[in-house]
């Protein structure tokens, strides 16, 4: 009877069904139920950063067509999205804007940093306006390689993200609030609300060394 | 080619006995035009553009010379009517950097001045709107000045020492305090900080009541469109101050996608700046790579054999075409018929992908030029498949999409009459590409200043009158026309033989001077102007990027539009915020 893989019956517990109910009744978990139902329609947020999200429309054109996974729903507000596909580098510039678009998004939410750029800044890393990785500010749940990744690596990641929805139970996934993260704030470069103190320590002993180093000539002369 | 030198002997005159004593020639080695005093400028470029012709402003960047005390602006002006670049230089102390702004000369001038203001710190005065366009106001100092040093600075050139030291993997986190790409200026309190209020200034419109007409009091509002917004093509954004729904006023905000290959590509050596260049317009990969080898050839003196020429031109042109034709497809996506257009856009680019994806080994980030060559030859089989595309299938399917589009009520009633861009104003704002042509000026650099082989193909300079959003698609459609001619004429001459001037070679000296490379990329004049010191590195290296330059028109050919009309115009424009804010 099962003996289909786990992945595509609903009939998770395997109950025993009469004959003649099979095919009209399935016995399955909630959690099953539900997370089939999540996994498959998984809609990720219209946003796009660079060069990946060129590669994440072809994804959703006709050739690769992620809509075979039920993921076709781009949608332009955080509000109806599940996944924040992170496609492309993040600048500083833009941060603040990207952050406060995942508190906008409702539970249960994920991130998918695509490209080496979300991932960890990528061949701009070095730059000065690039933030290296997005899991510095954002709980990154997959994360695909590759400059900028090819379609199947993204529709891959995704059905990768699929797997691990299927792992939650809807215990620890229904009802969650949302955590906000604060917003970063534009300075003189970017600054993390949390990290207030530290700045204010390394930005004082780095006035104290500027001075120390002034005075020493100072110091040699007399 | 004698009555050229003629000419340009005569400007030399006029130009040296109008000005005497504030312009000379620039006499260094390597370098090239005039170096003209500060006072002068608004004098001297007034007589460039209405006494010698050179009414197009196309280049403005700044240079810092840190061992000279020395920071100098450098302007590339053309011809309309085609002819090789006037260069013009002011010099001015590396402290107290203050240049005269040419806007009011050369509209085209006002962004780019803005951009060397924000990463050189050199003040243009007169400047109408003189604020930080690609970072934000409050960001501490500016970051193309040779001293300024990044929060992750390794080594002030590549290639840098090992990142592997004793086999112990080593990342640039662990030597910042914060493990994050961050540095504060000394005694900075983020508690006392304010946040500019560049925003706040925006806003101001925001609730003013102005009477239309005696019965009628209406409001206008600000309207934000982005950075997030599905219309804006990546992260840009429009600030739109609305009457109903017309538009009164536009600013662009950008930079947030502001990725400073400048401060990279200056610390990167010669070759590893290619790959960079593919991340720019990251919709043409191959036309960005011309401009830059082309850039750097002229500067080592090398010159590509036949058969890489003809495989440069080859792929530079199907690049045109992909550009163009997913560009359409985004357009009608625009303009509302969501998604189907460009499901037919990108089947076409699929195709053409595939072949980059062959001779290159990636589909968008392609790396294929180097200096006096391409990485690899094309093989038969991908030959057969670009000859199959080129005179089989791409002439249809643009048959096709022609017939489904051109006279479709909706795209003629949406695109006629809007966005309308004269030819004196394309000129003077600088604009490049399908939109200065669309605009009816027959400007194609390919024409104007042939380089590499363009000289031998037989095509049009596509060119329409009208200048609004309808020709400024119809104009796309003519140039993959042509393109698809060049192509087939490249496929019939293409001969045999190398594919690379000498050995390859990672690092390469190459003799101290400057050039300026550019091509007519799809988007329209693509530019690298680069300096040698004759070290392993460039001095420096800056992109004269057409999207972010046709931007400067943008507000001029929204005004007094409506609203939903502002988004087909900005894809009429077609931007690739890669490119825009570099």
């Amino acid at each position: 009877m099962s003996t289909k893989p786990k992945d595509e019956g609903l009939n998770s517990p395997q109950y025993p069904i009469p004959e003649d109910l099979q095919g009209v009744v399935t016995i399955t978990t909630l959690d099953r139920i539900y997370n089939w139902g999540r996994r498959n329609s998984l809609w990720p947020m219209m946003f796009g950063l660079a060069c990946c999200a060129i590669e994440m429309i072809c994804t959703a054109a006709a050739r690769f067509d992620f809509a075979r996974f039920g993921m076709e729903v781009m949608r332009a507000s955080p509000r109806q999205a599940d996944v924040m596909i992170v496609a492309g580098t993040v600048t500083k510039k833009m941060l603040p804007q990207v952050v406060r678009l995942y508190n906008q998004m409702a539970e249960p939410k994920y991130v998918v940093a695509m490209g080496a750029c979300a991932s960890g800044g990528g061949p701009f890393k070095e730059g000065y306006n690039v933030v290296s990785g997005i899991d510095q500010y954002l709980p990154v749940d997959v994360y695909i390689p590759g400059c900028p990744p090819t379609p199947q690596a993204l529709i891959y990641g995704l059905m990768k993200l699929q797997e691990k929805v299927d792992r939650q139970t809807i215990k620890e996934v229904y009802g969650r609030r949302a955590e906000m993260i604060p917003i970063p704030v534009l300075g003189p470069d970017v600054m993390d609300p949390r990290e207030y103190d530290r700045i204010r320590e390394y930005t004082r002993q780095k006035a104290e060394q500027e001075a120390a180093a002034a005075a020493e000539p100072e110091a040699a002369q007399a | 080619m004698s009555e050229q030198t003629v000419m340009i002997q005569n400007e030399e005159d006029t130009l040296l006995s109008r000005f005497p004593k504030v312009v000379r020639k620039d006499e260094r080695k390597g370098y090239e035009g005039y170096v003209v005093e500060a006072n002068a400028l608004t004098d001297f470029a007034r007589t460039l553009r209405d006494e010698l012709g050179y009414d197009y402003l196309s280049s403005v960047t700044g240079v810092d010379y840190l061992p000279q005390g020395q920071m100098e602006v450098v302007y590339h002006a053309y011809k309309t009517t085609g002819g090789p670049a006037l260069v013009f230089k002011v010099q001015v102390p590396r402290d107290n950097p203050v240049v005269p702004s040419l806007v009011p000369i050369y509209p085209g001038a006002d962004f780019q001045e803005r951009e060397a203001w924000d990463l050189l710190g050199i003040k243009f005065e007169g400047h109408p709107n003189l604020k930080r366009i690609l970072l934000w106001e409050g960001f501490h100092g500016h970051p193309l000045r040779k001293d300024w040093r990044e929060p992750y600075f390794e080594a002030e050139h590549k290639p840098y020492k090992s990142r592997f030291p004793e086999g112990k993997v080593f990342r640039a986190e662990e030597r910042n305090p914060f493990g994050k790409n961050v540095d504060y200026p000394a005694g900075f309190d983020p508690a006392q900080w304010t946040p500019d209020n560049t925003n706040a200034l925006i806003y101001e419109g925001l609730g003013r009541v102005e009477k239309a007409s005696d019965d009628l009091p209406t409001e206008q509002i600000v309207v934000n469109l982005g950075p997030q917004h599905p219309s804006t093509h990546g992260v840009f954004r429009m600030v739109v101050t609305l009457d109903g729904e017309t538009v009164v006023d536009l600013e662009p905000v950008m930079g947030y996608l502001h990725r400073n290959h400048e401060k990279i590509g200056e610390r990167n050596t010669w070759l590893m700046n290619m790959p960079f260049t593919d991340r720019l317009d990251y919709l043409s990969p191959m036309s960005n790579n011309f401009g830059y080898a082309l850039a750097v050839e002229k500067l080592l003196g090398v010159k590509p054999p036949e058969r890489a020429e003809y495989i440069r031109v080859i792929m530079a042109e199907l690049t045109r075409i992909q550009n163009h034709i997913f560009a359409i497809g985004m357009f009608l996506n625009d303009m509302g018929a969501y998604f189907t257009p460009s499901l037919y856009a990108i089947e076409e680019r699929e195709l053409i992908l595939d072949v980059f994806e062959a001779v290159a080994g990636s589909r968008m980030m392609v790396n294929y030029f180097r200096f006096g060559g391409v990485a690899r030859d094309i093989p038969e089989d991908v030959m057969k498949k670009i000859h199959d595309l080129a005179f089989e299938r791409l002439p249809r399917r643009i048959d096709e999409l022609d017939r489904y589009l051109t006279n479709s009520e909706i795209v003629r009633v949406r695109g006629e009459g809007v966005g309308v861009l004269t030819p004196e104003q394309a000129i003077a704002y600088s604009a490049a590409g399908p939109v200065l042509r669309a605009s009816g000026v027959p400007y194609d650099v390919r024409r104007a200043e042939p380089y590499s082989i363009y000289d031998r193909f037989d095509f049009d300079v596509a060119v329409r009158y009208h200048g609004d959003v309808y020709d400024r698609y119809l104009i796309r459609m003519d140039e993959v026309r042509q393109s698809i001619r060049i192509i087939q004429q490249a496929l019939q001459q293409i001969p045999e033989g190398p594919i690379m001037s000498g050995k390859p070679q990672y690092q390469h000296r190459v003799p101290a001077g400057e050039s300026y490379g550019r091509v007519e990329g799809p988007k329209g004049e693509l530019g690298f102007y680069v300096v040698s010191t004759g070290k392993g590195n460039p001095w420096r290296y800056h992109v004269r990027a057409p999207s972010f330059i046709n931007l400067t028109a943008l507000a001029e050919m929204t005004k007094g539009q409506k609203v939903a009309d502002t988004v087909i115009i900005l894809g009429s424009i077609d931007i690739v915020l890669g490119e825009t804010d570099r």
